[in-house]
């Protein structure tokens, strides 16, 4: 044991594990102004607080040291992943109990949340379950098809417009009040929206993707980003068509008439929550049936490796367009969702927003359906939790998120909960085996 | 658009092409390189920009400064600059790359380890050094009208930024193309396997690549705040219009990068007049789309080695 911490790997570990603890003194410390940029670092370094942080970084290095060994040499490590990769993929059946007891405890958990907390049925909707559903839409371009979308955001807002500008207003709004400038001479009902809106957010994806994806997959990254950003200008800048960045108002929730039933989600979150719940699980059967069809092959295909893929037949842009056209559809759909609920502005679709899409989606497990949704229910309860308690001040969330994702990519890529095929992928090629993405052969360092 | 109007729009697009120039100069360094979009290079470029200007203001005198303090004030926030950009990309390489490509990781990790990397360090510098606009009281008198282009206004600081960004441009050409450290650059560009079977050491020109485009950036960015300001999310749009003007150029053409650079600066300033100020940066993107669709390899063509 004692061999095993003064190696030279040991010592560069306790390095990097003592500037972690430095970091994270860093990002817990206080807030500083320009006119005294240094104050807030000397404040949270030179201070006692900083033993306890280098401690939590010994610690880890303790734990990281003596839980990982020496580590196989790097034949065997090659010959183990090879010979990995040559068994099949086997699903239990224990699985299905799992889910259904997770999904027991998503349905009646949150009635048994005392009053005090409405802050988290709140965060429950508008947080945990709406960024899930985006979280799944956005796994099948990043998990499936081995893409990057960063303006995911953007697809989530035309739905949200689509809504405002396609959905029944109704006589209880004051005559001639529309949710923005621009109205459709006909009014829909919210539910006959959603495909409405889930065709035009795909539309858009086809239409960017297409001249893209013919390319490269790592230019779609910029481009998407860059589609993200006009989509935001579009909305805050055209006042006639979207009033501007005051938003919309006045978006009548859904509501169904059918059969006698008459119901109105309201305000109200858990109801909203409960309607998202039921979505949520359609769309995991059904992206978890995708997965497995001849798209969903065609689509592994593509990312374990392009050439041998386009070989044998695949026609791989096409298969790819497809991924991001889908990966669209499914947040124009929650952006439907998102605008019933009374109002929006610009605000939320940010590129912060993007990121935290796939932070989720990285958190939970790039391809892995289960992990997304319990990577979007972890990270943005406790992030409600953390701020309505005010540990974490509200703007200083996305330096966790960043370095949540960082530390993911470093530590740990395949996720929380991971997909066993992506995980394998991964490394598969890391050892020089295939690939694990569809942004071209790269013939970079090796 | 009357013919001053023209003219002036042209010396903004000028001054902001060359600082585009300079930071578009890191991405396809990078690119060249390693094959991989830099994503958080906009924020060396913020962090560089932060470091000389902290620098500059520290050294600020009372009263207004004379002209001597004055260019001594510029030239430390420059230099100050382009040290905190080279420091923040050589943090970068070694905290989100590095421990990425000792394992052999896919690209999609880089891209998205760098966006963490990204959204970490900007939000990082909010905390640490406020989140408002950051600037720097007038060094010198640098508004001062040098000369006229047809009625059209070319200031003192106009003139350093587009004097200071052609310099380094020159000078990374140059570095590039005749150095024995321009060579390995290349030679690792064109082939890394290759390039270490002929004794160059790899690692070494990667972190050297990055630290230069970081070198580069830090002084642009040190010339963005003394124009413009300074804040912690500073270098997302400057940060994605330049890695345009290098696809725009030709990807790991450092002459290409350039090129891309004045032009991007000069069709965002005239659309500022012509579609308005609101639009521009939809401009940029446009203009990005409309190149890969058109012209995928750039006006000068893709590769570092050939350029050169």
């Amino acid at each position: 044991m004692k061999q095993l911490l003064t190696t030279d790997v040991a010592r560069r570990r306790l390095g990097a594990c003592l500037f972690l603890g430095i970091v994270l003194a860093l990002i817990t410390g206080s807030t500083g102004t320009a006119n005294h940029p240094f104050h807030a670092a000397r404040e949270s370094l030179i201070a006692v607080r900083v033993i306890w942080f280098l401690l939590i970084g010994v610690a880890l290095w303790v734990v990281w040291t003596l839980g990982t060994g020496p580590g196989a040499s790097s034949v065997t490590r090659a010959r183990r992943a090879v010979t990995n990769a040559v068994q099949p993929i086997t699903r239990s059946k224990a699985r299905y109990g799992g889910y259904v007891v997770l999904l027991a405890i998503a349905i009646f958990v949150p009635r048994t949340l005392p009053a005090s907390s409405s802050y988290l049925q709140q965060a429950l909707f508008s947080g945990a379950a709406i960024y899930a559903l985006l979280g799944l839409g956005l796994n099948v371009v990043v998990g499936y098809a081995g893409l990057l979308d960063l303006g995911f955001i953007a697809f989530y807002a035309i739905g949200a417009y689509v809504t405002a500008y396609l959905v029944y207003t109704g006589k209880e709004l004051h005559s001639g009040h529309t949710p923005i400038p621009w109205h459709a001479p006909f009014h829909l009902n919210g539910f006959f929206v959603l495909p409405i809106a889930a065709a035009a957010a795909a539309l858009a994806g086809v239409i960017l993707g297409g001249p893209t994806l013919r390319l490269r997959g790592d230019y779609l990254a910029i481009v998407t980003l860059g589609f993200g950003e006009i989509v935001q200008l579009l909305a805050i800048n055209a006042n006639g068509v979207t009033n501007g960045s005051q938003g919309a108002f006045g978006v009548p929730p859904l509501r169904i008439h059918l059969a006698g039933i008459h119901y109105t989600w309201s305000l109200d979150p858990l109801p909203e929550y409960y309607l998202l719940l039921g979505i949520i699980v359609v769309v995991m059967i059904a992206f978890s049936r995708l997965e497995r069809s001849r798209t969903g092959r065609a689509w592994a295909a593509i990312r374990e490796d392009e050439i041998a893929a386009a070989a044998s037949g695949v026609p791989t842009t096409r298969y790819k367009l497809l991924a991001f056209a889908i990966g669209a559809s499914t947040s124009g759909f929650a952006g439907v969702i998102f605008a019933t609920y009374q109002f929006f502005n610009p605000q939320s679709f940010s590129f912060q927003a993007s990121i935290l899409v796939l932070t989720i989606v990285i958190f939970g497990g790039m391809g892995s359906i289960f992990g997304v949704v319990v990577g979007a229910t972890l990270l943005q309860l406790l992030t409600a939790y953390l701020q309505h308690a005010n540990v974490v001040p509200a703007e200083d969330s996305p330096i966790f998120f960043g370095a949540i994702v960082m530390a993911m990519m470093v530590f740990r890529p395949q996720g929380l909960i991971p997909s066993r095929r992506r995980s394998r992928e991964i490394r598969l090629a890391e050892e020089g085996v295939g690939g694990a993405d569809a942004l071209g052969a790269a013939e970079g360092v090796s | 658009m009357s013919g001053q109007e023209f003219w002036n729009f042209t010396v903004v697009g000028l001054v902001s092409g060359s600082i585009y120039a300079v930071i578009a100069l890191g991405y396809t360094l990078v690119y060249g390189v390693l094959q991989l979009i830099n994503f958080a290079h906009s924020e060396v470029f913020m962090l560089g920009s932060m470091g000389g200007l902290f620098m500059a203001r520290a050294l600020l005198p009372a009263g207004s400064p004379s002209v001597v303090q004055s260019v001594g004030i510029m030239v430390a926030g420059l230099v100050v600059g382009a040290l905190s950009g080279g420091a923040a990309a050589f943090a970068l390489e070694r905290t989100a790359y590095r421990p990425l490509r000792r394992r052999g990781a896919p690209k999609l990790a880089y891209l998205i380890s760098a966006i963490g990397a990204s959204l970490f360090a900007s939000n990082l510098a909010g905390k640490e050094f406020g989140r408002q606009d950051i600037s720097l009281s007038p060094v010198f008198d640098y508004n001062h009208v040098v000369f006229t282009i047809f009625g059209a206004a070319v200031r003192a600081l106009d003139l350093v930024i587009i004097g200071v960004g052609l310099l380094m441009l020159l000078f990374l050409d140059r570095l590039v193309a005749v150095t024995r450290l321009g060579q390995s650059i290349r030679a690792v560009a064109q082939d890394a396997e290759t390039a270490s079977l002929m004794g160059v050491n790899v690692e070494r020109v990667i972190i050297t690549t990055f630290v230069l485009g970081g070198l580069l950036a830090g002084a642009g960015g040190f010339l963005y705040a003394a124009k413009f300001s300074a804040s912690y999310n500073m270098g997302f749009l400057p940060g994605i219009t330049a890695f345009s003007a290098a696809v725009l150029g030709g990807i790991g053409n450092v002459r290409g990068a350039v090129l891309g650079g004045l032009l991007l600066g000069l069709v965002k300033s005239y659309s500022t007049k012509l579609i308005g100020a609101g639009y521009v940066d939809v401009v940029g993107f446009l203009a990005l789309v409309l190149v890969l669709l058109i012209r995928p390899s750039g006006l000068l063509g893709e590769r570092l080695g050939r350029a050169a």
